[in-house]
């Protein structure tokens, strides 16, 4: 069988065709079976549910603490950034400028922290049965959206209230919404990914990825208006370098349509995309490399 | 040619002992650093050379070739760290092989542990719908079998209650139900009916042999249980140190497993033999001879003439000695004893000869353990000395002619013969 005469290879694919699956030691680089992971989209639903609804059982608000996390945050940023640090953009409320970029923000740092433990997280069940891994982090993206969906409903009420009152002017870019969160969701589980298959060797990344979002934070116009820092702001110094940070433009795109307000710069959105395909493709390439025989060494 | 359901080609599965790389980032890139410059790695253990190296590594499957037939019930046993479930998680695709390759036809459902993926917030039919579509069923196909699986499992009252307020023998049925309920080709199963009370135990059994049986699914199944692999299983496979030793019908694979196969010995040394804890030693066991003709086979019914030698290290009285068999298949098939009358000085060498009656042993490979004992006043026993394995024997039928003893229905031990007093003839009055 192990012979190179043609006709033996011709024997062996048969032979190999009569079976379903075939468990070898080490694929090529891009052996990513995503067939599979459509096939098991049902688990993915009830994955999603079950963190959903295991997260608030047996609270009296329940889902309700969606809303109040970042509701809590948005009025901490607008006390300590907007008034007493004076970082908030004028002629816009405050409260709904950090609210837009919270509940984003919360979305990623969410989404990235969870799929960054996806295989040490799971090395429970993992170890037990077989199913695609991709499910997983899959599953985690998509069941933070539904936290996200009942704080976007928030931002709509408040969106609205302050729209009529002529505070602020929404506009047809609020279409790009899903275009948006599709882009953050794909950014997250990239970078997700990649650091869940770094970390199932050396735990020291893991360390990282806390302290590693909230320096993100700092460096995406989350808790302050990079319009009104003059080395940001377009034309400043360091603007293109800030313009790097994938979120950065999805954050001020999000925020034009909502509020009226910045500006929409193309090139940087553009290249945002380039970023998170890149890093999605390696992570998956990484991911389904590190699936295999992650259990011998998580 | 029949159809296979499994092919295993030269599988092998190595581990690496100890840490993996230095533990941290920091260590791995030191040593890669130090492999770059061709320097000496700053994280080796002193003089350790490239041979230790490879020893650090652990075969924990060898080269294993294996095929499975369609509807076969294959039983896989071992000791610890045979590599059972090595093979196992192989299969299930838990982790990938090093070397080699196996190729199966057909959907395989694992149940490496009951309950995998049971979340304790949620309801018990929330559960059934996670775990069946973690082992790789569709929605749909849960809810045709859902009543099944809870008319198994004897859960229609509690189905929708949390399972974190379920026993644990619930917990287990439930998830058990599920797994034998699913629609696969190929059942790999380990150890899972270790829990449980035995009425669900046989069902579960039945269950599987259906499986097996009537819908011409293939079952792999280890367990340490040999009676229910016995039962179960048609043929057998015995793993040791990552290696097949053995693949062919039930019985001699258990007999290979449980150290029981070997042929009739006639001289004994238990000088170097380990003592457990707890013998006194005032009495030692040094060496035992049989003196039955080796040319001649050793029948079941015949008389077994041998020596102990052995030496008193305190002075002792009413000293009895006794045997405890033990049967190929592990059980205990009866007990032996003499009477308590040996008596010695301290320093004494004694020479204590013996006979051993097989007439109540069924035919058979047997063990035998020895025992010298000292009761007290109150019938407390003492023991001075114990060896295992102090006689090894082979039985053979009384004749050519007798029945073949069937001994996982017939038990180990043959009772005196019924004696059949008359045979009266009658006439029936219709």
């Amino acid at each position: 069988m192990y012979m190179n005469s043609f006709t033996t290879k011709e024997n062996d694919m048969n032979e190999i065709e009569q079976f379903t699956t075939v468990i070898t030691p080490k694929t090529g680089w891009l052996d990513i079976n995503l067939k599979e992971v459509w096939k098991y989209r049902d688990l993915i639903t009830l994955f999603v549910r079950r963190s959903f609804v295991s997260q608030y059982k047996q609270t009296i608000l329940g889902p309700a603490w969606a809303f109040i996390q970042p509701f809590l945050t948005t009025i901490v940023f607008t006390l300590i950034f907007g008034n007493i640090a004076g970082l908030a953009p004028g002629g816009i409320p405050s409260f709904v400028f950090y609210f837009s970029g919270t509940i984003l923000w919360t979305y990623f740092s969410n989404c990235l922290s969870l799929t960054a433990n996806t295989f040490v997280g799971n090395a429970g069940i993992m170890g037990k049965v077989y199913y695609p891994r991709l499910v997983t982090p899959i599953s985690t993206v998509l069941s933070q959206l539904i936290s996200f969906a009942i704080q976007f409903c928030f931002l709509v009420a408040f969106v609205l209230y302050f729209a009529l009152t002529k505070q602020i002017h929404p506009n047809w870019w609020i279409l790009m919404t899903p275009v948006l969160l599709l882009q953050l969701a794909m950014l997250s589980m990239g970078f997700g990914i990649i650091i869940s298959s770094v970390t199932t060797k050396y735990r020291d990344l893991a360390k990282l990825v806390g302290f590693g979002v909230q320096l993100w934070m700092y460096g995406s116009p989350v808790a302050y208006d990079m319009f009104s820092m003059e080395a940001f702001a377009p034309g400043g110094k360091w603007h293109t370098l800030y313009m790097c940070n994938p979120v950065t433009p999805i954050i001020n795109i999000f925020r034009y349509g909502y509020l009226g307000f910045g500006s929409v710069e193309w090139r940087f959105y553009g290249f945002g995309w380039i970023t998170t395909l890149v890093f999605l493709f390696f992570g998956v390439i990484l991911f389904s490399r590190v699936e295999k025989t992650f259990m011998d060494t998580v | 040619m029949e159809e296979l359901a499994i092919k295993i080609e030269h599988v092998s599965k190595q581990y690496r002992l100890g840490t993996i790389g230095g533990g941290t980032l920091k260590g791995d890139l030191q040593s890669w650093w130090a492999r770059v410059r061709g320097k000496e790695d700053p994280n080796s253990k002193i003089g350790s050379n490239q041979n230790i190296k490879i020893g650090e590594r652990f075969l924990a499957l060898d080269d294993i070739n294996l095929e499975v037939r369609k509807g076969e019930a294959l039983g896989i046993i071992g000791h610890n760290g045979a590599g059972k479930s090595t093979l196992l998680k192989l299969l299930s695709r838990v982790t990938a092989p090093t070397e080699g390759r196996i190729l199966i036809n057909g959907r395989i459902a694992s149940m490496l542990e009951v309950g995998t993926g049971f979340h304790p917030e949620l309801t018990g039919r929330e559960n059934v719908y996670m775990n069946g579509a973690i082992l790789g069923m569709t929605k749909a196909e849960i809810e045709k079998k859902f009543d099944e699986i809870v008319a198994f499992a004897e859960m229609e009252k509690f189905i929708d209650t949390p399972v974190k307020r379920y026993s644990s023998g619930m917990y287990v049925k439930l998830a058990f139900a599920v797994a034998a309920h699913l629609d696969s080709e190929i059942m790999v199963m380990d150890e899972v009916l270790a829990v449980g009370d035995m009425k669900f135990q046989q069902k579960c059994l039945g269950r599987m042999g259906d499986a097996a049986n009537e819908e011409d699914r293939t079952v792999l199944y280890v367990s340490h249980n040999m009676s229910t692999i016995r039962r179960l299983c048609t043929r057998c496979i015995v793993l040791d140190h990552g290696r097949l030793i053995y693949n062919g019908d039930v019985e001699t694979a258990i007999g290979i497993y449980s150290d029981c196969q070997t042929k009739t010995q006639y001289s004994y040394d238990f000088s170097q033999q380990k003592r457990a804890l707890g013998v006194s030693m005032n009495m030692q066991f040094l060496s035992l001879v049989i003196h039955n003709s080796p040319e001649e086979v050793i029948r079941s019914g015949d008389q077994i003439l041998a020596s102990i030698h052995c030496k008193a290290n305190a002075a002792f009285q009413n000293m009895g000695i006794r045997f405890e068999i033990v049967a190929a298949d592990g059980s205990v098939a009866g007990t032996m004893l003499s009477e308590c009358m040996i008596c010695a000085e301290k320093g004494q060498l004694l020479d204590i000869d013996v006979t051993i009656d097989t007439s109540h042993l069924a035919p058979g490979n047997y063990r035998f353990d020895m025992l010298a004992f000292q009761r007290n006043e109150f019938g407390v026993e003492g023991w001075c000395d114990r060896v295992s394995g102090a006689i090894q024997l082979e039985l053979q039928k009384t004749n050519d002619s007798d029945l073949e003893w069937l001994s996982h229905y017939w038990g180990h031990t043959r009772f005196s013969d019924i004696t059949i007093t008359e045979v009266k003839k009658n006439m029936s009055p219709d």
